[in-house]
């Protein structure tokens, strides 16, 4: 035998990778799901939920919504309003369940995807918006709504969420920290040191996994062998998987999780199994790396239709509330569109602001020097 | 070959060529493989030599460049790509407290032939994060080499003498001329650390690097038509610096100017101002300049026009350097 083959004879000894750690499939047993892609409620055991026909058309009026500001920022980027945008397209339940399940003390570290849960917590889509077209890098005030800034390199937020977390216990408060990351931030160091402060010191945040399948071109095998919300029993705290296409089970297993950190029992890791049905941004190629069956196969799982399949089925909407919520969606769109074209470059003096809270001079002196720079084109000759 | 190519090909057929000469090269980094890099630099290359020498490796920086040591040590010759200059972070303390240690701690037993590639810089209307120049934090570290072309040619002559390295070297690749084609000769003109004249001239002399040398190339062009008459150098090696070429030039022409993107301020244009300053004091007409990026950071891309130096910024340089 050839050394080859004896190399890829123990590699397919190997042990093999868990079915429901794969694309396209997640209706593993320890899915929690209390709505059916068909529509049906499902009860469960340990994630109890009751609701109103009125919270399940609000919840309802959230997806659409979102959905829609996420398409008009899709299209803003084609064109060539904005420069880039992730579009949450598919996820939007996984965020809407989460950030409903949030109380006004509570605390949301993103990354650059919640555009669902900023809805949530009640930030102006159009603050959203700077960043990705170019004149800010965030520009919200993340106390006004206990929204954090976005966070762009990989992982880095869930250490601000256990740090503001390990902050309330000190304070004795009653307040929890949601930490949003992804299936693939998963494998950063930074994630797991947020694991080991956060068990280690009992805080109060809820590690909320979005596993879209995909980071970037990888699929979820680059990042793990087994299943990701198993990974908290090795730092010592529960792990939940949920049906993330599913609004009410993130919700019922959000608020649950918020309630156990809340009350002194640390932290908990949720992993909303989902899909990224676009490009993992504007400027992805998806094509390159995954095949239109897997795709076609989560739509059947979309998140706005079984909850619409519900509502219908059981006679909870009319109509008129869908026409209603439409129209609503149509204002959005066009308020987001023309907020976005009006939006104003800023003036270039906006690298000097800000750089430090207290006066520096170096800053001083380059801006005056930029200044008399550019003055030097208004005033001068031009040729 | 003395071939046509962008900048990003003549990566690409390095990286190919690299991994054809020596079984032992291995290419390292997040989402390198079907996909072929966010910028296509490993594109079709996994394809071609498989999934155990094109690896895509999880998304952990810290990761990947730790594990690129072991494997250096192991014997291979890891190329590592970080997918954006603004995510090398997460991996500074590998580069900078582990890499570039081992040959000196080991009293030259451990080699690490590890070549760290990295898009850099601005100008493309990226978000946070995807425009930063580091070069300096590299260049700072002893024990690392810090290299960056500015042309096809040298994309691919100085990748492959990067591999070819047994000291670890920081390849730094100006990612808005990745689309910039010139023609790619059959051998390397240059030793990887030397710096190039690609413009003579007489009355001053800009050194430049990366993604500035067009831009100085362009303002000397400017310049030729107002009848001055400008030299530019692209220095390439960041750490070794060529400082014999950039010293003759200053010393002839008796005024130069460094132009970078990163802040001016501890960047590299003061290491080579201060030593110009030493070596040529008595042929200088006027101090050493630097353009380069504000003591800020980098800014949203709708106002990086202004943070970048730009072809007036650079004449305006000049201007002031004559005007001694
Ligand atoms: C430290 C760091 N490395 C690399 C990147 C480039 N990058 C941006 S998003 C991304 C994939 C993220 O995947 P995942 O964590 O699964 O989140 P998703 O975008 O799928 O929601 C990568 C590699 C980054 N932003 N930060």
């Amino acid at each position: 035998m050839t050394v080859k083959s004896t190399a890829r004879a123990r590699k397919k000894a190997a042990p093999g990778v868990p079915g429901n750690l794969r694309a396209g499939t997640g209706a593993a047993p320890e899915l929690v799901q209390l709505l059916t892609p068909e529509g049906d409620r499902v009860e469960h055991p340990d994630f109890p939920l009751t609701t109103t026909p009125e919270e399940l058309r609000a919840l309802y009026r959230d997806l659409v919504l979102v959905r829609r500001f996420d398409a008009e920022a899709t299209s803003l980027q084609r064109q060539g309003e904005l420069g880039l945008w992730a579009s949450l397209l598919g996820q939007e339940a996984a965020q809407v369940g989460s950030g409903r399940a949030m109380r006004p003390g509570d605390y949301a570290f993103p990354t650059y995807r919640e555009h669902g849960v900023a809805w949530c917590r009640d930030v102006d889509p159009l603050n959203l918006l700077g960043m990705f077209r170019g004149v800010n890098h965030g520009g919200w005030d993340p106390n006004e709504k206990n929204f954090h800034l976005y966070t762009i390199v990989i992982g880095a937020q869930t250490l601000h969420a256990t740090g503001y977390a390990m902050g309330i216990t000190k304070d004795g408060a009653d307040d929890a920290v949601i930490a949003y990351f992804g299936d693939g931030a998963s494998s950063q160091g930074d994630v797991n040191e947020a694991f080991t402060f956060a068990s280690v010191y009992n805080s109060p945040v809820v590690f909320f996994c979005q596993n879209n399948q995909w980071a970037i071109s990888e699929p979820t095998t680059n990042q793990t062998r087994i299943p990701l919300y198993r990974r908290a029993s090795g730092f010592g705290f529960p792990g939940v998987r949920v049906d993330g296409n599913d609004v009410l089970a993130c919700l019922a297993v959000t608020r649950w999780a918020l309630d156990h950190a809340r009350t002194g029992n640390g932290p908990v890791l949720i992993e909303a199994f989902t899909y990224r049905m676009g490009a993992h941004t504007t400027s992805d190629d998806p094509t390159r790396y995954r095949g239109s069956e897997e795709t076609e196969a989560w739509k059947a799982k979309d998140p706005i239709t079984r909850l619409k399949a519900h509502l219908e089925k059981e006679g909870l909407a009319d109509d008129a509330f869908f026409a209603g919520v439409e129209a609503e969606s149509d204002e959005l769109g066009l308020r987001v569109r023309e907020g976005v074209r009006s939006m104003p470059d800023p003036d270039p003096t906006l690298i000097f602001d800000h750089v430090y809270a207290e006066p520096h001079a170096l800053v001083d002196e380059e801006r005056a020097e930029y200044v008399a720079y550019a003055a030097s084109f208004e005033g001068g000759e031009q040729n | 070959m003395a071939d046509r190519l962008s900048i990003a090909k003549a990566l690409n057929e390095a990286l190919r060529k690299s991994l054809e000469n020596d079984p032992k090269t291995l290419l390292m980094g997040e989402d390198i493989g079907k996909l072929g890099g966010v910028f296509r630099i490993t594109d079709g290359l996994q394809k071609d030599f498989g999934e155990d020498r094109v690896i895509d490796s999880p998304l952990a920086e810290s990761g990947i460049m730790g594990t690129a040591i072991g494997l250096a040590l192991r014997g291979y010759r890891p190329v590592v790509e970080i997918q954006f200059d603004g995510f090398v972070y997460p991996a500074f303390d590998q580069i900078v407290s582990q890499l570039a240690k081992m040959h000196a701690r080991s009293l030259g037993h451990v080699k690490l032939p590890i070549t760290v590639r990295m898009p850099y810089g601005g100008g493309i209307g990226a978000v946070e994060h995807h425009s930063e120049s580091h070069e300096a934090y590299f260049a700072h570290t002893a024990g690392l080499k810090v290299v960056t072309p500015s042309n096809a040619h040298d994309a691919h002559w100085m990748l492959r003498q990067a591999i070819a390295s047994d000291d670890p070297v920081i390849f730094l690749e100006p990612k808005r001329r990745y689309w910039d084609k010139g023609d790619v000769g059959d051998s390397s003109d240059l030793p990887l650390h030397s710096a190039r004249i690609v413009r003579p001239g007489t009355d001053a002399t800009l050194i430049a690097y990366g993604p500035m040398v067009k831009v100085c190339q362009e303002a000397a062009a400017a310049a030729q038509e107002d009848g001055r008459n400008l030299e530019v150098v692209d220095l390439r090696s960041l750490t070794p610096v060529d400082f014999a070429t950039l010293e003759e030039s200053v010393k002839r022409t008796g005024r130069g100017i460094v132009v970078h993107e990163a802040p001016v301020f501890l960047g590299m244009g003061a290491e080579l101002a201060a030593r110009l300053t030493e070596r040529c004091f008595y042929h200088l007409e006027a101090p050493v300049l630097r353009v380069g990026g504000y003591y800020a950071p980098y800014p949203p891309s709708r106002v990086e026009e202004s943070f970048l130096p730009d072809l007036d910024r650079v004449l305006d340089a000049v201007d002031r350097a004559l005007a001694y």
